[in-house]
């Protein structure tokens, strides 16, 4: 304090001193800047643009989604013979309840065909699912006990569970056999999975342990001499839909099938979604580029590609009938009525 | 300019107490102390304006009130003191020592102090409660872990911050407690560490040395017993100011005889200005005044030795005492952004209800199903019997999902917001800092902002109100013209080239030199040499030796680089008597020396020595002082000098009245050109009549009670019948380029009202020359001195203004339609009508008429009816008001507007220690407001309303999501994402724009001041922006949301998968949503914009790649597929497409004022030549169809 005061008095130090803020393009907020402007020129380009983009990219996802043939069998309601009045009941009585469909190809269908059992109804993003499961005791053999998260499937008969929780309880276990004029069709169900779930999240020598040994079964069982890492349905199933309804790969049927051709199924109808009266499909789709079968792209990008160049049509013609100049001063608020208001 | 680490630092908001006293308008009449000072003669309050002594120079305490003097100290009110006996003194009561204490925590209270400071701010609150609920099991939305991080983030940051600043402050105050000071021990002084001084020590205090604590001066080296000191650390300004000691102590010898003293004052309290209490010794009892008291943190000047006796220590001296914070304000903006944060919050109700009604229903559609769905799983029966697992009945299912429900949806009150509106103010300050433009050559100072949190209500400021002297004009006064028997010698107009004369003297082999340069007249400077030659020269003589010797000026003599120059410098608290002082050395009369007891006048070469028998300070009712001075003939003069009005009423109209009539002509002449005026008189004192007024003094000022009185009357006795001298002119000239502010800020549709202590004709005068008033205006001047004549000139001062509004058929609603009124209004009204006009019906016709005029001037006003006429705008409009001055009279209207500014010039720093703002120079208004205000506010009101959407888009797709989920709260966007997503996703870019887009360039709005309108009219924040805004987020989100939802329906798609695309999506919208908006792109916007979507981009990738989380490698096979990417782009394009439009729509065919400059700024050139139609017609060949 005293310095700097004793230094005002001499011209020299006050120059050194100066509080001048040091001048940079960036601290005066000078920086080249390059400023976009809506001029009518920009704006209607910018509605061409994207039609030239959206309207071919639509065009070709509802190719693409039309190439896809899809055949879907809903076989909930009539896999119950018909003298069963009460459905979760028979559902419910162990043994096998076997059940044959007939799929009938409309359009031939190019190897890989996918093989999906869909689910409606059925919230696997519910809270109370969704958290039921441990992953640590799924990839590690060491961590068997682990099993927070996953009550009331925790443990059963004092034991823990491998795998635990109800997402691995409710396991999807109806089972299909398809055959073409009494020829098998062989369904792969290798590599439905994901790798990266195998490799990482399923551990190679994780074993199946006191699994739905309990009193209430909710679903399929499984080998207990297949490590986790193999048991692909499981790991399938365990990756929760985000959706309530949902396919999940059930296989690959890695042949042709021509038009026409009659697909017998033969199935285990065990899988309960009568209580909750959801519905149970089975699904054979070949696929694209994009997917499924799925024409809301096409549509969607169509009609964005379109409202664009109906907007760049109308603008341009207000445009035409009523143009303004850019930056003209008489449009100011202050010159529009020197009069006040 | 404080140096952090001194714990004075920490006072430097110590004017918040003047506030306090200022405020305190109704109570004000039984204050007996008041904390106001003027430094100078011109801004006086009216004495019977409001019953508020005013003091003036140094010695004011004793003439400050006399209700201080005759209130007793009650016994329990007081501490007391035995002089140079600390055991003694510290005995009964515990006094602080004198270790300070600045720091806040120590190691083991940090922790606990510092997290229940921190919690005093709602937004942490909130979260807290968020974060607390969270931990219930039955709530636990998140995990325990990543709902606990921003907090623990934000709190961590802070408590690492404040424990460094603490640390900082540990240090300083070790530094501080160790230093040394001299201490009487046992009849000897030692050195003792400042921290073990304890009350009741006497302390001898060498030149240049800070003062330790708060004493009271025993004795000096001045046999006088006058000691300066120098209080900048304290107030901030740098001239020196005298304190005294007790007549009966100054001269004892306290090592050779034990002082046997009792000090009885009053508690420690935080009026620095004020100090009461009474000093026993040897059986008298004198009283001791703020004159007595020496505040720790001055510095002695001028003075070799002090001796005092500590009375306040450590944390109980006036300079701790007042070391808290200023009151903080809340800008204009955030208020009104109050009102959309409690929408929102219904909002946030709202979808909370619908979730857990829905979730009732469904719980009630599906409850026989309950026990065995298997993705409810009701029935536990693993513990043997039945049981329910985490069921607990319909109430409190319903209650848990509204409660997870809020937690889930927290983010809808954007507390992030608060953060990046702080980050962003810091930001803008920066930049306002940093301005080259801010920046003032003549005091060098910078810019300064002092409050962080109102940078964006300088972008909405309809009301100014300047202080007139120091902050319109330069407060240098210059001495200009002098009228000496009935002569005027103008010393601008007869030097055209303005010479400027360095008058030095030589003596004792050693050159002196004035330190500033005085213009003069050069006739005047030849009579002046020429004196006694004729009866002209004596009265020449006697002028300016009135001029060098009746003030309190103290010549301080500076050593230059060369040994044999030795400069003068005038040290004083008036500006206009450092003038004279200037002034009169230039015309050969340099005052040298200057002691209680005698001066010393270098006249013409030749050292004279005069006693000053006595001294007659300035008081606001004499509205004069006066000296009298003791010749070597032993002839005794009082030389008188003062206010036009107060001396010639004292003057002895028989003698000279030509001369009389003259100095009157000339004295209109100078003030209506705008200068400050002063009279000077003087009377020979015969003996009878010297020892008439010698013995009334001595008693007067030796009185106990009632000594301001006594000596009042004392001087009025003496000072009559006065012979006439003359008078003198000072000019308070403009500050550079004020005209040209006021028009730009009128221009921008600001009304400046100017609030002077000066006289009526000075004010107009200045109004009229800084183009605050014009020939066309109509004048409606106010000066009434009672209160019925006040009301009928308001009233037909109304009638005036209804007619001059209705002839413009303009409606009587005020706002904005002041500049379209044909003949524009001025209002003068001086502080003597205010009175009756403040705090009472007539406020309201005040406020009325004053609306519809353009202009305001108020003269003769006191600060604190500065402060009433800021309030008076205040509270009866939204406009915002700023207040602009630079004095200490000035703090009030400073604290009081929504707004204040001060300008670090003459006039001390009191002002600038209340501000929000300080800076060098009025018309650095104008870029403060036009250029930063405009900015700030525009930025900043677009970031709130950009916050909400942000915040509101990202709920909303949240909430559309439970919708599939059976009503449950499942997030298909991961629990990392979520909280990250208003941390790294999208929180850098909308601070950057905050801090560095700008609408227009400085040049367009300096030279469109309109421009400023568009914050005037809330162009940037108001309710319909807002509802467009959340219009348009309705919309965005249901793209967002529903385009995945549609186009992954009834597929594989997991949850992980299209968590991470809404994710992105909303991320890559939200940025571009900003990318549209922003005008101006440098490469920072580019790297932040881009950047944000990468590090998006990059966090999914991390969280994806963390095999421990359900959806491990998601993105990978998601971003593998094309649905992925189509809809991603789809998305953000069908998104934008309603916004887009919207936008160009309103730009093109309805263009705002900023939109035209902003295209003028771009085309303006081209346009001249007929560019702009080039530029258009490619337009035309539209594309085909």
């Amino acid at each position: 304090m005293a310095t700097s005061n004793a230094g005002s008095n001499d011209p020299s130090t006050t120059r050194r001193q100066s509080k001048r803020p040091k001048y940079s393009k960036f601290t005066q907020q000078e920086l080249p800047a390059c400023k976009p402007i809506l001029t009518p020129r920009a704006v209607i380009s910018a509605f061409l643009i994207v039609t030239v983009v959206f309207i071919p990219i639509g065009v070709a996802s509802l190719l693409a989604s039309h190439d896809v043939v899809e055949i879907i069998d809903r076989y909930d309601a009539q896999c119950i013979p018909t003298n069963v009045t009460d459905k979760v009941a028979y559902i419910q009585t162990p043994g096998e309840k076997p059940c044959t469909r007939e799929l009938h190809v409309e359009k031939r269908m190019k190897s890989p065909i996918y093989v999906y059992y869909q689910l409606d109804n059925f919230y696997q993003n519910h809270r109370r699912y969704v958290k039921s499961r441990n992953d640590e005791q799924l990839r590690d053999s060491g961590k068997a006990n682990s099993v927070s998260g996953c009550e009331p499937e925790d443990d059963a008969n004092g034991m823990p569970i491998v795998p635990c929780g109800l997402i691995a309880w409710s396991l999807f276990n109806d089972t299909y056999v398809f055959s073409r004029n009494s020829d098998n069709l062989t369904v792969n169900k290798k590599g439905i999975s994901w790798k990266s779930d195998r490799e990482h999240k399923f551990g190679s020598d994780v074993f199946p342990k006191n699994f739905q040994n309990g009193s209430i079964i909710g679903g399929g069982r499984l080998d207990a001499n297949l490590s986790l890492s193999e048991q692909e349905d499981l790991i399938v199933w365990m990756r929760t839909a985000a959706l309530p309804t949902f396919r999940k790969l059930y296989g690959k049927i890695e042949v042709d099938l021509e038009k026409g051709d009659v697909i017998k199924v033969n199935l285990q109808n065990n899988y309960n979604t009568y209580s909750f009266s959801g519905k149970k499909k089975l699904v054979l789709s070949t696929t694209s580029w994009l997917g499924g079968k799925n024409d809301f792209l096409g549509i969607g990008y169509l009609t964005v590609g379109g409202l664009s160049i109906f907007l760049a049509m109308v603008f341009t013609i207000i445009y035409l009938i009523k143009p303004r100049q850019l930056g003209d001063p008489s449009y100011l608020s202050w010159n529009r009525n020197p009069g006040g208001h | 300019m404080m140096d952090p680490k001194t714990p004075c630092d920490s006072s430097s908001n110590f004017d918040s107490f003047m506030f306090n006293s200022l405020s305190r308008r109704s109570g004000i009449s039984t204050q007996s102390r008041s904390s106001v000072r003027n430094n100078s003669i011109r801004e006086v309050s009216f004495g019977h304006s409001v019953s508020k002594p005013v003091r003036y120079g140094s010695k004011g305490a004793d003439s400050e009130a006399l209700s201080t003097s005759q209130k007793e100290i009650s016994d329990e009110d007081a501490r007391l003191i035995y002089v140079d006996d600390p055991e003694r003194t510290n005995e009964k009561f515990e006094f602080a020592g004198n270790s300070i204490r600045t720091a806040k925590y120590s190691i083991i209270t940090f922790l606990p102090r510092n997290l229940f400071e921190q919690f005093h701010r709602v937004a942490y609150v909130y979260f807290l409660v968020i974060a607390v609920l969270n931990q219930l099991p039955q709530l636990a939305v998140f995990g325990r872990g990543v709902s606990i991080l921003p907090l623990a983030f934000v709190l961590l940051v802070t408590a690492v911050k404040d424990a460094y600043e603490d640390w900082r402050r540990h240090n300083s105050d070790k530094i501080e407690n160790n230093r040394l000071a001299l201490v009487l021990v046992n009849g000897q002084f030692q050195e003792k560490k400042w921290k073990d001084v304890r009350v009741g020590e006497v302390i001898k205090i060498s030149a240049n040395e800070t003062i330790p604590c708060d004493i009271v001066l025993l004795s000096t080296s001045d046999p006088t017993g006058v000691a300066y000191v120098q209080t900048i650390n304290l107030d901030g300004e740098s001239n020196l100011k005298s304190r005294y000691a007790k007549q009966e102590t100054k001269s004892k010898l306290v090592e050779k005889e034990r002082l046997n003293g009792l000090i009885k004052c009053e508690k420690p309290n935080r009026n620095i200005y004020g100090f009461h209490g009474n000093m026993e010794v040897d059986g008298k009892r004198l009283s001791l005044g703020s004159s007595n008291i020496v505040l720790r943190g001055c510095e002695l000047k001028n003075t070799n030795w002090a001796l005092g006796v500590s009375v306040y220590c450590g944390c109980e001296t006036k300079a701790m005492l007042n070391s808290s914070g200023a009151p903080s304000k809340r800008s204009l903006l955030e208020t009104r952004m109050n009102s959309e944060i409690i929408m929102l919050s219904f909002f946030l109700v709202a979808l909370c209800t619908v979730s857990s009604v829905c979730a009732a229903v469904w719980l009630k559609r599906h409850k026989d199903e309950l026990n065995l769905l298997p993705y409810y799983r009701k029935l536990d029966v693993s513990k043997g019997e039945e049981d329910s697992y985490e069921y607990y009945g319909w109430g409190l299912e319903i209650l848990f999902t509204f409660l997870m429900a809020v937690i889930v949806y927290q983010v809808m009150i954007p507390i992030s917001l608060y953060i990046s509106m702080e980050l962003v103010r810091v930001g803008q300050a920066y930049f306002m800092i940093g301005d080259s433009r801010m920046y003032d050559k003549a005091t060098n100072s910078r810019f300064q902002c002092r409050a962080l949190n109102i940078n964006e209500d300088l972008g909405q400021i309809k009301y100014v109100f300047s202080d007139k002297t120091g902050t319109l004009t330069e407060n240098k006064m210059e001495f200009q013209c002098a009228s000496i028997l009935g002569f005027d010698y103008s010393s601008a107009i007869e030097s055209l080239e303005n010479e400027q004369v360095e008058y030095s003297v030589q003596a004792d082999g050693k050159i002196f030199k004035l330190k500033m340069m005085v213009k003069v007249n050069k006739e005047l400077l030849q009579l002046s040499r020429s004196a006694f030659a004729n009866k002209e020269g004596k009265q020449i003589y006697d002028f300016f030796l009135a001029l060098a010797a009746c003030n309190t000026i103290v010549p301080l003599l500076v050593d230059t680089s060369d040994p044999m120059v030795k400069l003068i410098d005038y040290q004083g608290e008036s500006p206009d008597e450092q003038a004279l002082t200037y002034a009169a050395a230039a015309y050969g009369f340099m005052l040298i020396e200057r002691t209680s007891g005698h001066i010393v006048i270098d006249i013409h070469g030749e050292r004279q020595r005069f006693d000053v028998l006595g001294l007659h300070e300035f008081d606001s009712d004499r509205k004069r002082m006066s000296v009298i001075l003791g010749y070597n003939n032993n002839s005794v003069k009082i030389f008188v000098k003062g206010a036009d009005t107060s001396i010639l009423s004292v003057i002895d109209k028989s003698l000279n009245a030509d001369i009389l009539q003259a100095t009157e002509t000339h004295l209109h002449l100078y003030s209506s050109v705008g200068l400050r005026t002063l009279v000077v008189g003087m009377r020979d004192l015969n003996v009878s009549e010297f020892e008439q007024w010698h013995s009334a003094f001595e008693a007067a000022s030796t009185a106990l009670f009632g000594r301001a009185a006594m000596l009042r009357k004392v001087a009025c006795n003496v000072e009559n019948n006065l012979c006439i001298l003359g008078a003198t002119a000072i000019e308070d000239k403009l500050q550079q380029g004020v005209p040209e502010s006021i028009e730009s800020l009128r221009t921008a549709g600001i009304k400046v009202w100017v609030l002077t202590g000066d006289k009526q004709e000075t004010a107009i005068s200045i109004g009229y020359s800084s183009k605050l008033l014009t020939s066309n205006m109509t004048q409606i001047i106010i000066n009434t001195n009672n209160r019925e004549s006040c009301k009928r000139h308001l009233q037909d001062a109304l009638v005036i203004a209804g007619n001059q509004m209705s002839v413009p058929g303009v409606s009587h609603n005020s706002e904005g339609s002041s500049d379209a009124v044909s003949t524009p209004l001025a209002l003068v009204i001086d502080g003597t009508s205010l009175v009756y006009i403040l705090d009472s019906e007539l406020e309201e016709e005040l406020f009325d008429l004053a609306s519809r005029c353009s202009v305001v001037l108020c003269s003769r006003v006191a600060p604190l009816q500065k402060a009433g006429i800021v309030a008076l705008v205040k509270n009866r409009t939204d406009d915002m008001t700023l207040a602009i001055g630079d004095g200490a009279n000035d703090v009030s209207m400073i604290q009081m507007a929504d707004v204040g500014v001060g300008i670090s010039g003459q006039e001390g720093r009191q002002a600038v220690m209340a501000s929000d703002f300080a800076m060098g120079q009025f018309r650095l208004l104008v870029p403060l407001l036009l250029i930063h205000g405009h900015w700030n506010y525009q930025r900043l009101g677009y970031m709130i309303i950009y916050n909400f959407y942000r915040n509101a888009i990202f709920v909303l797709v949240l909430f559309w999501y439970v919708l599939f989920t059976a009503f449950t709260l499942t997030t298909a966007i991961n629990e990392w994402s979520s909280m990250l997503y208003s941390i790294i996703y999208t929180a850098l870019p909308t601070i950057v724009v905050g801090i560095l887009d700008k609408d227009l360039s400085k040049r367009t709005l300096l030279k469109n001041p309109q421009l400023y309108r568009a914050g005037l009219r809330n162009e940037a924040y108001n309710k319909k922006l807002f509802w467009l805004a959340m219009a348009d987020t309705l919309w965005q989100s249901i793209a967002v949301f529903f385009a995945p939802l549609i186009a992954y329906w009834g597929t594989t798609v997991d949850v992980a998968s299209i968590g991470d695309l809404w994710t992105l999506s909303v991320v890559i919208l939200v940025n571009l949503h900003l990318a549209m908006d922003i005008i101006r792109w440098s490469w920072i916007i580019h790297a932040v914009i881009w950047g944000s979507i990468v590090a998006t981009f990059i966090c999914v990738v991390i969280i994806d790649a963390i095999p421990a989380f359900p959806g491990y490698w998601a993105i990978f096979h998601a971003a593998g597929t094309g649905v992925f990417w189509i809809c991603l782009l789809g998305i953000v394009i069908a998104a934008l497409l309603p916004r887009f439009v919207v936008k160009y729509i309103y730009q093109y065919y309805f263009p705002s004022d900023i939109q035209i400059s902003r295209e003028a700024e771009k085309y303006g050139n081209s346009r001249d030549n007929g560019g702009g139609q080039i530029e258009m017609l490619p337009v035309s060949d539209a594309p085909p169809r």
